[in-house]
């Protein structure tokens, strides 16, 4: 597929192209949860965001708490957005990184106010905002300009064999045109660390990748492990789908990245790329909501999760696309799946078609069409967690 | 060409992968290499589930598991050419 395409999107105030038109109602910590659902259950047409943490984080934690909360406001998926923080302090800094986009944003401190207070206020402006984005209409813009990132999960060996080669094939015919990649997962490329290694644009770049994975290994692994981590990687689910190692794993996570294309820089957790145009390495979890929540934080208006036995994320702002090739899979659990690629292993789909059947799929969600992980309500939105608070 | 029972990665492999469900012991399986699409034909000496690997040689205790053309870990039991290759003859060489 070489034809260029385009969909009927989003463009933003920085000219970034978004999929969805979300006005965000986003705490800046956990006891402003109930606030912000507050408004969401008032306002049509509104999102809360509940999360579990913001109270005094300190140093490279705090910094990617607010890289995060900032950085969901600032996804062009989200077309507008309103921040309750208990104090006005931290409130205030999160509504500047997010206005620095030009987009609608507003700020609402609890303390001196109330809960009811706060909500009847904020209420106002979401209605304001409500009015503002529904009135928008979608304007065609190049399939090229989306962000679209990549990660697995509830692996099997046909993730290896059939959805995450789909994945690397999109990535291989669309990054050429000119989208942003990303894939991350640092302890599951063990055992094929080497091989993503090879896969850096630059020494420059490999160095980069291979000092994340090998402190992952030392300050995670090593300084927290009981036992040996056969429990956790593989997960109970991947073994129950026929994967026995975490080299056998990560060989087929890497499949995901396609046989072409190199990556171009090595992100920190929720920080957007810099470098242009490009596939991208993110130092992030394996965990499925965790680095799906990253990968939106960093920008992302699109994922593709390849799944073998399964895995039902979702994610708020960023549509969450399931591809499966495993035909139990689809048996069982077909309400989750959007991209079925099970014929590449009855042979009778070729990598190549599937990830133009995938590619078809990413130009309708992009026009608006629904995810499953959309229309059954899945919005796993979990931060990520450095080290113990103050 | 028919629809196979097991598919291999690479030539180099000495495990492959069942994709069928319900594949029966002693089952000749139609076993397809992804690489070229070459096929051959091996019996199954065990009921193994889909997604589950099953031995293309002999290995013993010890000997390096290939799978993609590269190391996935080592044998801590034995299995025949045919057997199932899983947790309880295969372990890690990284934790």
């Amino acid at each position: 597929m070489s034809t260029r395409r385009t969909v009927w999107a989003y463009r933003r105030e920085n000219g970034r192209v978004g999929v969805r038109n979300y006005v965000a109602i986003l705490p800046v910590d956990d006891i402003s949860n109930a606030a912000c659902e507050a408004v969401a259950a008032h306002i049509q047409g509104t999102i809360a965001l509940p999360h579990a943490y913001g109270r005094l984080q300190f140093g490279e934690d705090l910094e990617l708490h607010f890289r995060t909360m900032i950085g969901t406001g600032a996804n062009p998926n989200v077309a507008a957005c309103v921040v309750i923080g208990i104090e006005p302090g931290w409130t205030q800094r999160i509504v500047d990184g997010i206005a620095a986009t030009g987009k609608p944003v507003a700020g609402f401190a609890i303390e001196n106010n109330g809960d009811i207070a706060t909500v009847a206020a904020a209420s106002r402006k979401a209605k304001e905002f409500v009015h503002r984005t529904s009135a928008q209409v979608r304007v065609e813009c190049d399939l090229s300009e989306l962000w679209v990132a990549a990660k697995c999960g509830e692996s099997d060996t046909t993730t290896g064999l059939a959805s995450c080669p789909t994945v690397g094939n999109m990535y291989d015919k669309l990054i050429p045109q000119g989208i942003y990649g990303c894939f991350g997962e640092t302890s599951e490329l063990t055992g094929a660390e080497h091989l993503a290694a090879a896969r850096a644009a630059t020494p420059e770049v490999r160095d980069k990748f291979m000092r994340t994975w090998q402190a992952y290994q030392d300050d995670v692994i090593e300084a927290h492990k009981t036992s040996d981590l056969s429990d956790s990687q593989p997960t109970k689910g991947n073994i129950a789908g026929g994967l026995t190692t975490i080299e056998e794993k990560a060989l087929g996570n890497l499949e995901k990245i396609g046989k072409k294309v190199s990556f171009i820089d090595v992100l920190e957790p929720a920080e957007a790329p810099a470098r242009g145009a490009g596939l991208y390495f993110m130092d992030t979890s394996s965990a499925a909501a965790e680095c799906c929540t990253l990968q939106a934080a960093a920008g992302y208006v699109l994922h593709i999760f390849p799944t073998g036995q399964g895995n039902v994320i979702g994610n708020p702002i960023m549509p969450v696309i399931k591809v499966t090739g495993n035909p139990r899979t689809v048996r069982l659990m077909s309400e989750h799946i959007d991209v079925d690629v099970s014929g590449i292993v009855r042979r009778e789909m070729t990598i190549d078609q599937a990830g133009d059947a995938l590619i078809d799929v990413i130009a309708q969600t992009a026009n608006g069409r629904y995810t499953a992980a959309e229309a059954l309500g899945h919005r796993e939105f979990v931060m990520t967690k450095l080290y113990r608070s103050a | 060409m028919s629809v196979p029972h097991l598919l291999v990665h690479d030539h180099k492999d000495n495990v492959g992968v069942v994709v069928v469900e319900g594949l029966e012991a002693g089952t000749e399986m139609l076993c397809v290499v992804t690489a070229d699409n070459s096929d051959f034909r091996l019996v199954a000496r065990q009921a193994v589930p889909i997604g589950h690997k099953v031995a293309l040689t002999d290995l013993a205790a010890g000997d390096t598991v290939i799978k993609y053309g590269q190391d996935i870990g080592r044998m801590v039991g034995p299995a025949a050419r045919g057997e199932h290759v899983h947790v309880h003859n295969l372990k890690t060489k990284r934790w």
